[in-house]
C-alpha cells in the first residue's frame, strides 16, 4: 500500500479507526462525563450524554474526604518508594551484567526474570503471615518492600537492555582518555544512561500506582493507597455513581498521562525483549 | 619516545588462539600498519597494545616498559576507533579536551590545546555543536583531534576510514598520513584495505590468523614477497599464482606473475590463450586470458589495448619479474 | 571486554539483587510448601500438626476447586482469543493510511493503564447495571430487554473487562511487530500481483506468529492470577478463579493450610506457561 492510496479509502479507514478507538475508550469517557453530574443524573435514563448539569461538586467532595489526600499521598509514596528501592539494588546488577557478562550472566537475568513469573498468590500466605508477626501489615514500608521486589525482575531487565545499548567503544575510548573506572561511570555512562533510567523509571511508577493484590490484601487504613481507597466503593450505600467517577478519574488521570508516554518502554519492559 | 616492542604475544579467547607468538618492533615515529584479511587478528592486536584486551602471554614493551598489566588509561596511548566513539552527551570542544580533562590539566592548557588540534583539522567552527550535528567526515576529524590533544606516546588507528564513502576516504588518507608526518608521533593503523596499507606505511605488516607473515616497507613487499599469502595479498589486481606444468618449467612448485608485468602481443608470447573478458577503462585496459595448463590469468595493460573476448593473444613476462614458490609456500631465492 | 578485575567488582555489584531475589522466592516459597503440609487455621492456632498431603487432597476436592480451575481456564482462554483477535484486527488498523492516527493510537491504549479497581466498577456500575447502565440503554434502544450481567453470567463480565483491560497490550505489541514488517515485502508482493488479503494471510499473519507467541505466553503468566477485578465486583462465589479461592482461604477462612496448598497448585500452574516463556526469552538473549 505504497503510492497511490484512494482518498475515499484513507477517509473511511478512519471512520472505522475512530469508530473503533471511540468504542474502547468510551468507559473512560463516560466516566469522565459522570464525574461531573450530579448522583441523580448520573443514575438517571435514559443516560444523558451531553446536555445535563456540569458540576464540579463530586470533585469537590471528595477532596473534602479528608482521607481522599492520603489515599492519594500513599500512592504516590508506594510507587515511588518502591521505584527507588528497585533502582538502587537494580542499577549496580544490571551494569555489571551488561558491561562484565560472564558465561553465568543470561542464566541469572532469565531466573530473575522467572521470579516474576510466580503468581502472587503462592506467596500471600507467609508473606502476610510475616508482616502479622513482624508489624509489618499496612505499613509503607512493607508495601514498599513487596511493590519494589515484585518489579525488580522488571527494572533489572530494562536497565540490563538499556545499558546494553550503550555502545561499547564508546566507553573503551574513555579508558584510553584516561579516565579511571568511576570516572568512566560518572562522566561518560552515567549521562549517557539516563534516558534508559528515565523510562524504568516511567514504567515501574505506572505499575507499581495501580497494583492490585498486595495493595489490597495487606493494607487497611495507614497505607492503602488508590487502588484499595476505590475498591471501597464497591459495596457502599446509596448513590455513589458520580463520586465514584469522581474519585476514580482523579486516581487514573497522572497514570493515564504517564502512560501515554511510556508506550515504547511498555513494549520493551514486559514483553522481556522478545518481541523486537 | 614512541619505541614499541611486542615480545612472544599471544593472545587466546578461550581454546581459541587469536594471536600466536608475535613478534615485532615499531621505531619511533614510524608510521606502521597492520593489514589482512578479516579475522586474522590485526585489531585483536592493535586492542592489546591498547591495554583493551588482557594478553595471554608475552610482553608488550612501550620504550622499554612492560605494559602488560598496566590499565589503558595509563599506557599514554591514543585511539581513533572505527566507529569514532564520540561522546554523544559532550560538545566538540568537550570530547577533545576530554582526556587532559582526565589528567587533571589546567582549564586554560586545555583550551589552548584544543583549540590549536581544532585549527590543524578545521574544526574551529565545529567545536560548540554535538556529534550527532556533524557529518561522517567531520566526526573522524573530532575523533583524530581527541587523539592528538593528548600528545600520546603513539596513535592506534583501528579502521577508521571504514565507515567513509571512497572519495572521503582518499582525502582522509592523505590528511592522516600529512598530520602524522608533522607530528613525528609513532603511529600504528590497522586496514583490511591493502591500498591504504601501501599509501600511508613505512612499514607494513602482514598478518594472517594470528601470525605475521611478513614485515617490510610497501616496496619491499611488492617486490620480494616472502611467501604466496603476501604475494597474493598485496598488489590489486591479485598476482597471477599458477601451479603445474608452467611452474615446473621455472623450476618452482609454484610461480607469480603481477598483472602489470604482463605483455600481452597479437602472435608469439610465453604462453598463448583466449580473452574471455576485456575490460576497458581508459587508463588501463585488463583483460582476463585463459590459457591451457595455467587456468585464468589477469593482465593490466596501460591505455587503450583493442583486444576483445575470443581474441587469442600472447602473454610475456618481463624480465626478473617471475616470482617462484616451493611447495610449501615460500619464496625462492629468485 | 571485561579485564580480571572487573569481573570480581560485577560480581559484587550483582549480588544484592540475586540475594534480593532469592529470598524473595525462595523463602516464602518454602513456607507456603512448608504450612500446606500442616494442619493451620488462623481461628484455632492451637490445633497444628503435619498432616502430610491432607491439604491437598481437602483443596482439590473442595467442589470449589472444581469451578475455579475451569473458571481460571476459560478466564484466561476467552481473554487471549479476545485480546489476540482483536489485537491483530486494530493492529491493521492502525496500520493503515488514516487521520490522527496518534490520537487513535492513545485513545486506543488507554484501558491498559486504568487501575484494576476502577475498571472493573465502571464496568460493573456505568457500563453494566441493569438499570442505569450503558448496556441496558443500548439494549432498550433495540427493543430487547436490559441483561442483568453480574448475576446472569458473572464470568462472562468479568472476562469482558479483563479483555477489554489486556486488549490494549496485545495491539501495542502486535502493531510494534506489524511495524517491524518489512516494506519491501510489500512491495515484492504488489510486483507479484498478491491480492491484500492473501498477503495478510501469507505474509502478514506468519511475521506476527513470533509476537502472537509471546503475547500468548505473557497474558497468560498474567491473567492466571487475576485478582482485583474478581474481589471488587464481589463475584468470587460464581466466577472466583483459583487465585481468589486461594485468596478466600486464607483470609476469610483463615485456613493457612489449605490456603498453602492451593498457592501451590497455582504455581505450578504458572510454572507450565514460564517454562516456555523463559526459553522463548532465552533464544532472544542470543541474538
Amino acid at each position: 500500500m505504497a503510492r497511490r492510496i484512494s482518498p475515499t479509502y484513507k477517509i473511511s479507514m478512519t471512520v472505522i479507526a475512530w469508530a473503533v478507538a471511540f468504542v474502547i475508550f468510551f468507559p473512560i469517557l463516560w466516566m469522565i462525563l459522570t464525574s461531573f453530574k450530579t448522583e441523580l443524573e448520573a443514575f438517571s435514563t435514559p443516560p444523558k450524554f451531553l446536555f445535563f448539569e456540569w458540576t464540579t461538586e463530586n470533585y469537590t467532595l471528595v477532596q473534602e474526604r479528608s482521607d481522599y489526600v492520603r489515599y492519594a499521598m500513599n500512592s504516590v509514596i508506594l510507587a515511588g518508594g518502591a521505584t527507588l528501592l528497585g533502582l538502587i539494588i537494580a542499577i549496580p546488577a544490571a551494569w555489571a551484567m551488561a558491561f562484565f557478562p560472564t558465561k553465568r550472566t543470561k542464566d541469572v537475568l532469565l531466573w530473575m526474570l522467572s521470579t516474576k513469573m510466580m503468581p502472587a498468590v503462592g506467596v500471600l500466605v507467609p508473606i502476610y503471615l510475616l508482616f502479622r508477626t513482624l508489624g509489618l501489615l499496612d505499613t509503607h514500608i512493607g508495601l514498599i518492600v513487596v511493590l519494589g521486589l515484585a518489579n525488580l525482575p522488571i527494572v533489572i531487565w530494562m536497565l540490563f537492555t538499556y545499558f546494553k545499548e550503550i555502545p561499547k567503544d564508546i566507553l573503551e575510548a574513555a579508558r584510553m582518555d584516561g579516565a579511571s573506572s568511576w570516572k568512566e561511570v560518572v562522566f561518560v555512562l552515567a549521562p549517557m544512561a539516563v534516558p534508559g533510567i528515565a523510562s524504568t523509571i516511567l514504567l515501574n511508577v505506572i505499575l507499581a500506582w495501580n497494583e492490585a493484590f498486595w495493595t489490597l490484601n495487606l493494607t487497611t487504613i495507614n497505607s492503602a493507597p488508590l487502588t484499595a481507597f476505590i475498591a471501597s466503593y464497591s459495596s457502599p450505600e446509596g448513590l455513589f455513581w458520580a463520586k465514584l467517577s469522581a474519585a476514580s478519574t482523579l486516581a487514573i488521570a497522572p497514570i493515564l498521562v504517564l502512560g501515554w508516554f511510556s508506550q515504547r518502554q511498555l513494549v520493551r519492559g514486559l514483553t522481556f525483549g522478545a518481541v523486537k | 619516545m614512541g619505541k614499541i616492542e611486542l615480545q612472544g604475544v599471544e593472545k587466546s579467547f578461550g581454546k581459541v588462539d587469536v594471536i600466536q607468538d608475535v613478534n615485532l618492533t615499531i621505531a619511533d615515529g614510524s608510521f606502521v600498519v597492520f593489514v589482512g584479511p578479516s579475522g586474522c587478528g590485526k585489531s585483536t592486536l592493535l586492542r592489546l597494545i591498547a591495554g583493551l584486551e588482557d594478553t595471554t602471554g608475552g610482553k608488550i614493551l612501550i620504550d622499554g616498559t612492560d605494559v602488560v598489566d598496566t590499565p589503558p588509561a595509563k599506557r599514554g596511548l591514543s585511539m581513533v576507533f572505527q566507529s569514532y566513539a564520540l561522546y554523544p552527551h559532550m560538545s566538540v570542544r568537550k570530547n577533545i579536551g576530554f582526556g587532559l580533562r582526565m589528567a587533571g590539566a589546567p582549564k586554560a592548557e586545555i583550551d589552548r590545546k584544543v583549540e590549536a588540534a581544532a585549527s590543524i583539522l578545521n574544526l574551529t567552527q565545529y567545536l560548540d555543536r554535538r556529534p550527532g550535528q556533524l557529518s561522517g567526515g567531520q566526526r573522524q576529524r573530532v575523533a583524530i583531534g581527541r587523539a592528538i590533544v593528548r600528545e600520546p606516546k603513539a596513535f592506534l588507528f583501528d579502521e577508521p576510514l571504514s565507515n567513509l564513502d571512497a572519495a572521503l576516504r582518499v582525502q582522509m588518507r592523505l590528511e592522516i598520513a600529512k598530520l602524522q608526518d608533522s607530528l613525528g608521533t609513532t603511529a600504528i593503523y590497522v586496514t583490511h584495505d591493502q591500498v591504504e596499507a601501501m599509501t600511508m606505511a613505512d612499514s607494513i605488516v602482514v598478518l594472517n590468523a594470528g601470525r605475521i607473515e611478513q614485515v617490510g616497507s610497501p616496496l619491499e613487499l611488492y617486490n620480494h614477497p616472502a611467501n604466496l599469502f603476501v604475494a597474493g595479498f598485496i598488489g590489486s589486481p591479485k598476482m597471477n599464482l599458477i601451479g603445474g606444468a608452467p611452474a615446473a618449467a621455472f623450476g618452482a612448485a609454484t610461480i607469480g606473475i603481477r598483472p602489470e608485468h604482463l605483455h600481452v602481443a597479437g602472435d608469439g608470447g610465453t604462453w598463448r590463450g583466449k580473452v574471455t573478458v576485456a575490460e576497458h577503462v581508459g587508463s588501463d585496459t585488463f583483460l582476463y586470458v585463459h590459457v591451457e595448463g595455467a587456468g585464468e590469468i589477469t593482465v593490466r595493460a596501460p591505455g587503450e589495448v583493442g583486444l576483445e573476448p575470443d581474441d587469442m593473444v600472447g602473454l610475456t613476462p618481463e624480465e626478473g619479474r617471475i616470482h617462484r614458490f616451493d611447495s610449501e609456500g615460500k619464496a625462492l631465492a629468485s | 571486554m571485561a579485564t580480571r578485575q572487573m569481573t570480581t567488582v560485577g560480581r559484587i555489584a550483582t549480588a544484592p539483587s540475586i540475594i534480593v531475589l532469592l529470598i524473595w522466592m525462595i523463602v516464602p516459597l518454602a513456607m507456603t510448601i512448608w504450612f500446606s503440609l500442616q494442619r493451620y487455621n488462623l481461628l484455632y492456632p492451637d490445633r497444628r500438626g503435619f498432616v502430610g498431603f491432607n491439604n491437598y487432597v481437602y483443596f482439590l476436592t473442595d467442589p470449589a476447586f472444581g469451578s475455579a480451575l475451569a473458571n481460571t481456564l476459560i478466564l484466561v482462554g476467552a481473554v487471549l482469543a479476545i485480546t489476540i483477535v482483536g489485537g491483530i484486527l486494530i493492529a491493521v488498523l492502525l496500520d493503515q493510511p488514516i487521520f490522527g492516527r496518534g490520537i487513535v493510537r492513545l485513545m486506543v491504549i488507554a484501558p491498559f493503564f486504568v487501575m484494576p479497581t476502577v475498571s472493573a466498577l465502571i464496568w460493573k456500575n456505568l457500563m453494566m447495571h441493569p438499570v442505569s447502565g450503558i448496556f441496558a440503554w443500548l439494549a432498550k434502544l433495540v427493543g430487547l430487554q436490559p441483561f442483568d450481567w453480574f448475576a446472569n453470567a458473572p464470568l462472562l463480565s468479568v472476562i469482558l473487562i479483563v479483555a477489554w483491560q489486556w486488549l490494549p497490550f496485545a495491539t501495542l505489541i502486535l502493531f510494534t511487530a506489524l511495524q517491524s514488517l518489512d516494506p519491501e515485502q510489500r512491495e515484492a508482493a504488489e510486483m507479484d500481483g498478491a491480492p491484500a488479503l492473501s498477503f495478510f494471510f501469507h505474509i502478514t499473519l506468519p511475521h506476527l506468529a513470533r509476537a502472537i507467541t509471546v503475547v500468548i505466553l505473557i497474558e497468560t503468566i498474567f491473567l492466571l492470577s487475576v485478582f482485583a477485578e474478581i474481589f471488587v465486583t464481589g463475584t468470587g462465589g460464581s466466577a472466583g478463579n483459583i487465585a481468589f479461592l486461594v485468596y478466600a482461604k486464607a483470609l476469610l477462612d483463615f485456613n493457612v493450610g489449605a490456603a498453602s496448598a492451593g498457592g501451590i497448585v497455582a504455581v505450578i500452574l504458572a510454572n507450565i506457561v514460564a517454562i516456555f516463556l523463559v526459553r522463548m526469552i532465552g533464544k532472544n538473549l542470543e541474538a
